[in-house]
């Protein structure tokens, strides 16, 4: 009788972990099926921005057709881009910017994090509660008395201005997550470096730095997708194309009345979203790195 | 070592003279944390802070920034209907758009949650992240083209089912409708992003603890997920109502506030007032606004981030 | 090479919690001194003072004949091996070892030789090029005092080098420690709470407790001679028995333990002057588990019996412990493994009163 009631609950046994191995495949199976309707509708604004893109202007007006597909493929837009003058002068001053922006507020930050995060003075512990606070200050909050001080300054319509108010956004957030890193590397390291003979600038440049390479580039990447990504100060504070950055420059030159190019703009659009792209494509663990760091580190 | 008669003599002058320089000691490195800040604090106080009470100054001015008008600015606001809509259409934009950013990233958490960690998931993160990564400006501009009201990519969906055309950006409530709905597509995967983050670190032993006393996958939810996620929930949804309530480039672009003023938020409202209509102290007045309601989420923020680190300390 | 003095010591942190209450401590050229104590008795503080990882409140530290309060760390001469090894993550094991002399500009042959010459010492040649996550605990661990070996300094420190190591591991590197000592000489100051790895390391142990320094004493010194309670506690596993008792007359002249009616022992004659003037106070009766054995010893003078009543034995292989409650005080006894001695059954000991020790009630002071 034992035996027969041990064969039973064995036989039971089984099929139930078969009935779990079931739910748990199309629990899997289902979750594939929602990520695919979700994937397809957050990917379907970048596709039309592909398949306009590769549309001449004929066929746009045209209007006939599917206008999610391709009937004449060309690079003619792309190669208008390339060639015309005002994108190539966005394209530069987008590129000039951003790559001032990032060095500035990169050294910005990573000097007052390492002083925040390892040598307290009076009022440190305030400064790194500002430093979030003011991450949190939208641009929109401010740009109104900025044109007023960019216009005391005399950089109304001037490149420079916008240099000198990109690191208003990118710095407090940088800040924030260096912190949090520095924060993270062992004390004892410092100590040691010390008792090897390391000044405080050695220490951070030969140790920190090298050490936190992660935080590094994942700040890095946030300050470059905020000036590169910028809209409201250069539309508010420039206004002549040969000052213009790609945001603006896209809407202000493509759009001349009531005559939309389509085809130019989506060819435009893509060209100006392609460096944030292939830094994502490369370094997609590090800037969801940066993503979250703002909640968890600190 | 010297003799302890002159060692005595050599501590005793040293200990006068040491006090003061261990003092200095520690001062040098206070002031040297203090000038590694002091770019930082230069920065914040002249761009962030100036501005702040510079913007205050400037909304207590008439238009020709000439004479003193008190709140006058903030009176003759809330007096137009136009900004009356402005504050119900910012409320509207912010609460909806941030729910269903909530909710749709807490779903797509879960599901990127079940699947097999590794190559795999990583590969769907990558597809799922990329409306966060292209610029919003440019990507709104797709939206508008896909909105087009004369040849616009959406209606013609619609017709292949037998629908008729939809304005789209031309009547009130449907443009409404279509800012909210480009801000979800924009914001969505920041939230799956810091949820999948809070997921993973809810350890496998509460979930294992939980099962062997017999709860259900929605007692799992609720009694071990949520009270584990709960910091990083309103940290996320009041982080993203400051960034939505604030927004400018959708409604910009998309847009600009029309028709007839019902989708202007305050951001665009102000950029309209204070930059294109040259009213500089009435859009300074438009943008403080914003500010109580800012401040009462950052306060929160601050505090379930300081939370936060307290828990990951201990 | 140098000696290193602390006098009158004093480390108090903001809020006035002092850590460190005064401490005079003289340490010889070429000695190898470890401080041991509980968590908190102010031992690392003491070696980071030392270090100069700590400002000094009060008092003043020597190195080499020169005080030392207002030096730096780099400019004291001094190497460190701390208890997570603090390696460099991203530099490899050579740069690690290397990183000291770079930074005081040495010769690049002479780094190179003196970093071949500390890699030989210590086996790890084979090392050189990799980072320190692909490096086991115990080569780490190497890696970290190759670190300190090759700066040549006047002293070395060690923080409690061998807390993050399995205990297989940490008495291997513990001969490891104490053969480089031997090969270089440097006069070392060595900080840990486990007393084995004092013992075995140390010229001289340094306990404290609370801020301050109980006793310093070779191991034997201590061992045998401690001057308080605390140390006498603290040295020796398993830890010394401490049971209340009066000092009682017995007949002859001589004085005996009484710790209750049925466990009186007689004290050896050639101790009754030394206990003699605490006759009929409360005292503190102190024994290691090593005296108290079931070893006949009939006959030879000290060597008393007991009788009490076994609570549980655990077997050690080489040994057995045995467990006792006297009223209400935990007792241990180190037996032959082929004892007979069963739970819950009288047991016969001769406790070896030559090893005795009688403290004072309140002061814990050894008498």
């Amino acid at each position: 009788m034992s035996a027969t009631t041990a064969d039973h609950a064995r036989t039971k046994a089984k099929t139930r972990k078969n009935s779990l191995h079931k739910q748990r495949l199309w629990a899997l199976w289902g979750s594939y099926a929602a990520l695919s309707v979700f994937v397809v509708i957050f990917l379907v604004p970048p596709f039309y921005t592909l398949m306009t893109s590769l549309k001449s202007s004929a066929e746009i007006s045209a209007q006939t057709g599917s206008p999610w597909m391709v009937n004449h493929p060309s690079l003619d837009n792309f190669w208008y881009l390339i060639t015309y003058p005002n994108f190539q002068t966005y394209y530069i001053n987008s590129v000039l910017v951003t790559i001032v922006t990032v060095a500035v507020s990169m050294v910005i930050s990573v000097l007052a994090a390492f002083s925040l995060a390892r040598m307290g003075f009076w009022g440190s512990q305030t400064l790194s509660t500002g430093v979030f606070l003011t991450y949190l200050v939208p641009p929109s909050l401010l740009f109104i008395p900025l044109f007023q001080i960019v216009g005391m300054l005399g950089l109304i319509n001037n490149l420079w201005c916008l240099i000198l108010l990109y690191p208003t956004l990118a710095v407090p957030f940088c800040t924030w997550i260096m912190i949090g890193y520095f924060s993270s590397i062992p004390k004892e390291l410092d100590e040691a470096a010390l008792i090897d003979g390391a000044s405080y600038m050695q220490i951070l440049t030969k140790i920190f730095i090298p050490v936190a390479m992660p935080g590094i580039i994942a700040a890095t990447i946030f300050a470059f997708t905020v000036s590169w990504g910028a809209f409201l100060y250069p539309l508010a504070y420039l206004y002549t194309s040969n000052q213009m950055v790609l945001t603006v420059g896209i809407i202000s030159d493509l759009i001349r009345g009531d005559v939309f190019q389509w085809g130019k703009i989506m060819a435009a659009c893509l060209l100006a979203s392609l460096p944030p792209i292939v830094i994502y494509a490369f370094l997609m663990d590090y800037y969801v790195a940066g993503l979250t760091a703002g909640a968890t580190k600190g | 070592m010297a003799d302890s008669s002159s060692m005595t003599a050599t501590m005793a002058s040293g200990s006068a003279q040491r006090a003061g320089s261990m003092k200095r000691f520690a001062q040098r490195k206070s002031t040297m944390g203090f000038l590694l800040c002091l770019p930082l604090i230069l920065l914040i106080a002249c761009f962030v802070v100036y501005p702040a009470f510079y913007a205050i100054y400037l909304s207590m001015l008439n238009k020709k920034m000439t004479a003193f008008v008190g709140l006058g600015n903030f009176a003759f606001l809330l007096k137009r209907h136009t900004f009356q809509l402005v504050i119900f259409q910012s409320c509207l934009f912010a609460v909806t758009s941030v729910v269903l950013k909530a909710l749709l990233g807490f779903i797509l958490a879960h599901l990127m949650h079940n699947i097999p960690d590794g190559t795999n998931q990583k590969i769907w993160r990558g597809l799922l992240l990329v409306p966060w990564v292209i610029p919003l400006a440019l990507s709104t501009l797709t939206w508008w083209w896909m909105f087009d009201p004369s040849y616009s990519a959406f209606n013609w969906v619609l017709n292949q089912f037998g629908f008729d055309n939809v304005p789209w950006l031309g009547v009130g409530w449907i443009a409404r409708v279509c800012t909210i709905a480009v801000n979800v597509w924009y914001g969505t995967p920041f939230f799956m992003i810091m949820y999948l983050a809070a997921l993973k670190s809810v350890p496998e032993q509460l979930y294992e603890a939980a099962a062997i006393d017999g709860a259900s996958t929605v007692q799992k939810l609720f009694f071990v997920t949520l009270p584990m996620m709960r910091n990083i929930i309103s940290i996320t949804v009041l982080f993203s109502l400051i960034v939505t309530f604030a927004d400018f480039d959708i409604v910009r672009i998309l847009t600009a506030g029309g028709p007839q003023d019902l989708t202007h938020v305050f951001a665009t409202y102000a950029f309209q007032v204070g930059i294109q209509s040259g009213d500089i102290p009435l859009g300074a007045a438009d943008s403080l606004f914003m500010f109580p309601i800012l401040a009462c989420a950052a306060f929160f923020v601050l505090r379930g981030v300081t939370q936060r680190t307290k828990e990951i300390a201990t | 090479m140098a000696e290193v003095s602390c006098r009158k010591v004093v480390k108090e942190y903001d809020g006035g919690v002092q850590a460190v209450k005064g401490i005079d401590l003289d340490i010889a050229d070429h000695e190898f001194v470890v401080l041991v104590g509980p968590s908190g008795c102010g031992k690392s503080t003491t070696l980071r003072m030392i270090a100069g990882l700590e400002e000094i409140t009060g008092g003043e530290i020597w190195i080499g004949g020169d005080v030392v309060n207002d030096v730096p760390p780099r400019d004291r001469d001094i190497a460190m091996v701390f208890q997570n090894y603090a390696l460099y993550p991203h530099m490899s094991v050579f740069d690690n070892m290397a990183f000291g002399l770079k930074l005081r500009k040495f010769p690049k042959d002479e780094i190179k030789r003196r970093v071949d010459e500390a890699a030989r010492i210590l086996d790890i040649g084979m090392l050189l090029d990799r980072k320190p996550r692909a490096l086991s605990g115990g080569q780490r661990q190497r890696v970290a005092m190759g670190r300190a070996i090759v700066r040549n300094p006047k002293v070395f420190l060690f923080d409690e080098p061998l807390s993050n190591l399995d205990a297989k591991l940490r008495v291997q590197m513990r001969t490891e420690i104490k053969k480089v000592h031997q090969t270089v000489k440097t006069t070392t100051v060595y900080v840990t709470h486990d007393q084995v790895e004092a013992m075995t390391l140390a010229d001289r142990v340094v306990v404290m407790n609370h801020g301050i320094i109980e006793q310093v004493g070779t191991p034997q010194e201590l061992y045998h001679r401690p001057t308080s309670r605390f140390v006498a506690g603290f040295i020796g596993s398993p830890a010394m028995n401490f049971l209340p008792c009066r000092i009682d007359e017995a007949g002859g002249g001589g004085l005996s333990v009484r710790v209750n009616n049925a466990v009186q022992i007689p004290i050896p004659a050639a101790r009754t002057s030394r206990y003699a003037p605490f006759k009929g106070k409360e005292m503190v009766f102190g024994i290691r588990p090593e005296h108290l054995t079931q070893r006949r010893e009939e006959g030879r003078p000290g060597f008393e019996p007991v009788e009490l009543l076994v609570d549980v034995l655990e077997p050690m292989g080489m040994e057995t412990m045995a467990h006792f409650f006297v009223d209400g005080a935990p007792v241990c006894a180190r037996l032959d493994p082929a004892t007979e001695a069963a739970p819950d059954v009288m047991l016969a000991l001769t406790a070896d009163m030559n090893q005795m020790h009688l403290m004072e009630k309140d002061s814990g002071k050894v008498v």
